[in-house]
């Protein structure tokens, strides 16, 4: 155990890498998200079969792949970023496939009977979404937004792949470093564990709040 | 999909409505070949596009070397699955279980397995377990970590199944005289399961796509063997673009088979739980 308290600075270190990749990466994931939802749908054919090519691509080639292809792919062509930054475009662009996938699902859940009324009301289009249906969508996709969310935590440790030195790779480095696994992995899961717990019961106590009684 | 949330936004356009949609639909493959073009041209000034880095991908010792990369992360997923569909199904029944150590300890370790990420799982059995003697080979260290996260994660999938049956099923098991594990093993967890084959499969994808992390602990699978060919031939963009599409056909036709199995569930529903909608996803398969 010593082991893990005589390197509590790097592992704190590692912490707030994960912290900071993950929230940054999520802002990013809801913007991109957000527009390829409503490319998905919109009455135009060409933004629907766009959005519908990014969530397809981006669903079905794993996350791995992805990493490799951005980091070590691309500087063929001239797009090169550091470590940092490459991992917090790959881990965006990975999420907002699945936050566009949760929106539009949150859209489709709303009662057809919602849009409706709101029509028979007068409301306009944009009317229509801002005040009736979007509100609604939000409030049944708080849970699932909050599971993507703390996927994204998980998954963030693939930045240790091009050693972005976050949590994973403190503990990568240790274990070489030390040859004691078990201490030095038990560490780096304390730490998941101290970020994805708090990030459920948060997910959990929203979803509770937001939830609409019928 | 998206052609229901259209009908419910709006009714059918009139002339000014199509008329904006037609500028809009105009403007958007504008925009999008734009896109296209700078990117083509891209490629094209860097040369990515010259025959000489595709060549050696339609050769067929190259597909084949790839191909068996493909084979193998099949073989890990494959392995992977089942132990974790199993294991998944004795952890949800541990979590349901009358007896309060077997739910607690099938609690905490559903709970730790699923808040920790694959890869320091995988980091961990490939370069901790090691160090105590254990030389299972990569194969085995990556399937260890695969099951030991998926069972966690099917676990709460199984339990939701089960949980989400009328109490009737139950009570009605009892009282024909069924023994609590009669009732289970006959009347809950098949219904269970195959309500919850959508999520099922879809976590099976997540698995499949999980199983490239195998290269970490120098498992010999298509994203390694993509990696050295690429370097090998100086085309590393091409293969790897090649394994992309590799493993979009394998997932897209996982999810063409849920998505059959869905919809054969739902048009002959063959006991009163499947006719019900399943119950909201537990887990997100991301």
């Amino acid at each position: 155990m010593n082991v893990v308290l005589d390197n509590l600075g790097l592992y704190a270190e590692g912490i707030r890498t994960t912290v900071v990749l993950t929230l940054v990466s999520f802002a990013v994931a809801l913007l991109v998200g957000t527009a390829v939802a409503a490319a998905r749908v919109s009455p135009v054919p060409p933004l629907r079969a766009a959005g519908a090519l990014w969530v397809e691509v981006i669903r079905n080639t794993p996350l791995a792949v992805q990493f490799v292809i951005f980091f070590f792919g691309f500087t063929k062509v001239g797009i090169q970023y550091p470590a940092f930054a490459s991992s917090i475009i790959v881990l965006g662009a990975y999420t907002s496939a699945f936050v566009a996938e949760t929106l539009r699902s949150g859209i489709n859940s709303v009662a057809p009977g919602q849009a409706e009324a709101g029509r028979a009301l007068g409301l306009r289009f944009s009317q229509l979404l801002g005040v009736v249906v979007l509100p609604q969508a939000f409030r049944t996709v708080a849970g699932p937004l909050g599971s993507v969310f703390i996927a994204l935590t998980k998954n963030s440790s693939l930045a240790s792949l091009i050693s972005v030195l976050e949590l994973t790779e403190v503990a990568d480095r240790l274990n070489t470093a030390t040859a004691l696994p078990i201490p030095v992995f038990a560490g780096a899961a304390i730490g998941y564990l101290l970020l994805t717990l708090p990030s459920g019961w948060a997910v959990g106590y929203i979803e509770r709040r937001v939830a609409i009684r019928r | 999909m998206s052609a229901p949330a259209l009908v419910v936004l709006a009714d059918e356009l009139g002339p000014r409505g199509r008329r904006k949609v037609a500028i809009a639909t105009a403007l958007s493959v504008l925009a999008l070949g734009f896109v296209g073009f700078v990117a083509v041209g891209r490629l094209q000034a860097t040369g990515q596009l010259d025959a000489v880095r595709w060549e050696p991908l339609t050769q067929a010792a190259v597909l084949r070397f790839l191909l068996a990369g493909l084979l193998n992360t099949l073989r890990a997923a494959a392995t992977a699955a089942a132990l974790a569909l199993a294991l998944g199904l004795v952890l949800a029944l541990g979590r349901l279980s009358r007896n309060p150590i077997t739910r607690h300890l099938s609690g905490a370790q559903v709970e730790f397995f699923r808040a920790v990420p694959l890869l320091l799982l995988i980091l961990f059995a490939g370069f901790g377990l090691p160090l105590y003697g254990l030389r299972w080979g990569p194969f085995w260290f990556l399937v260890a970590a695969l099951t030991a996260y998926n069972s966690a994660v099917l676990a709460e999938i199984f339990r939701a199944g089960i949980l989400s049956l009328d109490r009737g099923q139950r009570e009605a098991a009892e009282a024909v005289g069924m023994s609590y594990w009669q009732s289970m093993m006959v009347v809950l967890v098949p219904q269970a399961v195959r309500r919850m084959v959508p999520s099922i499969v879809a976590q099976l994808v997540t698995l499949l796509k999980d199983s490239s992390l195998g290269f970490v602990v120098n498992y010999d699978e298509l994203l390694r063997r993509s990696r050295s060919s690429g370097e090998f031939f100086h085309n590393p963009l091409q293969t790897l673009a090649v394994v992309a599409v590799m493993y979009i056909a394998v997932n897209f036709s996982l999810g063409r088979v849920a998505a059959w199995l869905e919809s054969r569930q739902r048009r002959r529903p063959r006991t009163a739980a499947e006719g019900l909608p399943p119950p909201t996803q537990v887990v997100d398969p991301i």
